[in-house]
């Protein structure tokens, strides 16, 4: 189909807008079998409990009459496809059922973490892609040298340090021996409670309020898991960069900019930089993506009360409400991220139009 | 003497005028492995990787203390000459316990590794061939299970199918075979029309035998290369999933659960955490240079 359309030319505008409106829908119409095969996964995997439902919400004690009761209420006695369209008609409605050790809807559990891992998340993307964009851009220009071998390295120790054990080791060395960072977790004691802002993300709202020794405490909670994380990111950015430059430099353009007499400066960046901006806010998005990952483990070292830290508590407990909410969302907004990078890609890269 | 016959040994091997298939076979290992040997890098992770593999096997032999036996009154004691790394909190040999862990390692990295190479081959290599809507409805499935990320699907697996180093594999697994399905595809399509496929065709070969006769070895190197490289993303998720107590259980030693059994102790005791995290770093590290020199060497298009 994609061979068709490249091969077809001198079309009208008209044709054009009409496939660009059909590549659209298609588009959405992937996106929409994602999601449906996400919620299967997850209807699946809380099908799988080896625990009976019923008991976990009425406990071991109760008659034979109250659990039929219960089963039938919870629809348990419906066929699976029946279950399945209730659930996704539950999940449509923000309904995610109710966690069983916070005794709140999942909903307003995920709404109230979820900003300090997004914010933990992003400051994260924001270091990895600023060190490690510049890193390998550099290390491609310089490709062979020691500055490209020392990138590899510090690249390839990020791809294999266990993020948990670096934040441990980090916690041990800058807080315990040194007392340079805080012990973990948003905020300290003093500062709890200071600002009740509209976004929940603590930064922003201290901003609003206007509480900058709120502000200071929490940059600096912030600082050692977003510069763990950070770090995880570069690793991934300066390989995806370099590899990005080093396809533009082979180019013929780069070979005429040089007969021409340009610097290697403005080649670099002028020229060769323009040119995969758009990949690189891809891989980038992508990094955001990943990092929600790396957020699981890094908010269990650090006491991060965020999206992992509840996804991990809920596992010990077997909480499989929560479980599989947290889950979903990460799925959703995975896709939600790849989804809006792809309209970026094809926004900003007229050859894909 | 033992000179000449290495030399017209390295002679033999790195002849291309071959005489028989089976040195063309030992050629090709032979300039492989001289290949290796030129990347110090590569070479490094090899040894290292080969180090594992040895470790594993001869753990019974290497390791100076019973990992499992509690001593309750040697608990906690710092590095020494009895106890090299130390001992955890219940008095075990923290040495021994991460030579035993290797083992733990090396059965999640090979079974992963055995489950994950024939699905992913099988369901890539039947879409690549086939195409058409079992193409896209295998696609399909793949990218769903891409769009999670990795830890996250594996956690809600293995807390679905619950806690041990079974369901652990199988939970890992889950996310391993995408991108191999992937890859699979791309290269079967790459070969779908070549001549040597459409004569095999015509000459009344089944899907299965092309696939399995002609399509694998051409795939081979490149999963092999995305295998390894894979590795260490295998091995860090499993100490993930171990230190969230969801991989192996106690008291089989696995380098994960150890590294996070030592965070209540990290105060007193560092090297509990510190000792069996270097572990995983250094070993993923391995897989990763590894993969990338192999990489170099046999797919020089990526390099």
């Amino acid at each position: 189909m994609s061979i068709a359309h490249t091969t077809e030319t001198g079309w009208s505008g008209g044709k054009a807008a009409v496939s660009a409106l059909r590549k659209v829908a298609t588009s959405f119409a992937v996106i929409l079998t994602t999601l449906l095969g996400l919620l299967v996964i997850t209807f699946v995997v809380g099908r799988m409990v080896p625990a009976d439902p019923v008991i976990a919400v009425i406990g071991d004690q109760a008659d034979q009459a109250t659990y039929e009761r219960v089963y039938k209420q919870m629809g348990l006695d419906q066929p699976l496809y029946v279950q399945f369209a209730t659930y996704i008609g539950n999940v449509a409605h923000l309904d995610f059922g109710q966690s069983h050790v916070t005794k709140n809807p999942v909903a307003s559990d995920l709404a109230r973490v979820f900003p300090a891992t997004l914010e933990l998340a992003t400051l994260a993307t924001l270091i990895g892609a600023s060190l490690g964009v510049p890193l390998g851009i550099i290390s491609a220009v310089r490709k062979g040298t020691w500055v490209d071998h020392l990138a590899r390295i510090v690249g390839l120790l990020g791809h294999s340090t266990p993020i948990f054990w670096l934040g441990t080791i980090v916690i041990l060395v800058f807080y315990a021996k040194f007392g340079l960072i805080p012990g973990g977790g948003r905020l300290d004691v003093y500062n709890e409670g200071l600002v009740e802002g509209p976004t929940n993300s603590i930064i922003v709202d201290a901003i609003l309020a206007g509480e900058w020794e709120v502000l200071r405490d929490a940059l600096l909670h912030l600082a050692a898991p977003a510069i763990i994380l950070g770090y995880a990111a570069m690793a991934y950015l300066s390989r995806m960069s370099r590899s990005f430059m080093l396809e533009q430099l082979r180019q013929e353009y780069v070979l005429t900019a040089k007969a021409k007499g340009l610097g290697q400066r403005a080649i670099v960046w002028r020229h060769a930089f323009r040119n995969i901006r758009v990949q690189l806010l891809t891989v980038v998005a992508l990094a955001h993506c990943g990092l929600l990952d790396g957020t699981v483990l890094i908010e269990t070292v650090f006491a991060w009360p965020g999206l992992g830290q509840y996804l991990t508590s809920a596992l010990f407990f077997a909480d499989m409400n929560a479980v599989l909410g947290s889950v979903l969302l990460i799925g959703i907004i995975s896709i939600a991220i790849n989804l809006l990078s792809d309209i970026t890609y094809r926004f900003l890269d007229p050859r894909t139009r | 003497m033992a000179t000449r016959s290495i030399d017209a040994l390295h002679n033999w091997l790195i002849s291309e005028e071959f005489t028989s298939s089976r040195q063309a076979r030992f050629h090709k290992a032979y300039v492989l492995w001289l290949n290796l040997a030129g990347n110090p890098l590569a070479l490094g992770g090899f040894l290292v990787v080969l180090s594992l593999i040895v470790i594993a096997t001869f753990a019974p032999l290497l390791a100076t203390h019973d990992p499992i036996l509690q001593d309750l009154t040697m608990a906690l004691k710092p590095p020494s000459a009895i106890n090299w790394f130390g001992t955890d909190e219940f008095g075990r040999d923290v040495y021994s316990r991460l030579v035993y862990g290797a083992r733990t390692t090396l059965y999640i990295s090979i079974l992963v590794t055995v489950i994950v190479a024939p699905i992913g081959f099988v369901i890539g290599a039947t879409a690549g061939y086939l195409g058409g809507w079992i193409d896209v409805v295998l696609m399909r499935i793949t990218d769903i299970f891409l769009s999670f990320p990795s830890l996250v699907l594996a956690l809600a697996f293995s807390a679905a199918l619950g806690p041990g180093i079974e369901n652990a594999v199988i939970a890992i697994a889950l996310t391993v075979w995408p991108p191999i399905a992937r890859l699979a595809r791309a290269e079967t399509l790459t070969f779908r029309q070549a001549d040597f496929v459409v004569a095999a065709e015509l000459q009344g070969a089944g899907m299965a035998r092309i696939l399995f006769r002609h399509i694998v070895p051409l795939c081979a190197p490149s999963i092999v290369i995305r295998l390894t490289l894979n590795m260490s993303s295998v091995i860090l998720t499993a100490a993930g999933l171990g230190f969230l107590g969801l991989g192996a259980q106690p008291p089989m030693p696995e380098w994960g659960a150890m590294a996070a059994s030592g965070r209540q102790y990290l105060l007193d005791a560092w090297w509990l955490t510190t000792v069996p995290g270097l572990a995983i770093l250094v070993v993923s590290l391995a897989f990763n240079l590894l993969g990338d020199g192999l990489r170099d060497i046999m797919d020089p298009r990526n390099a």
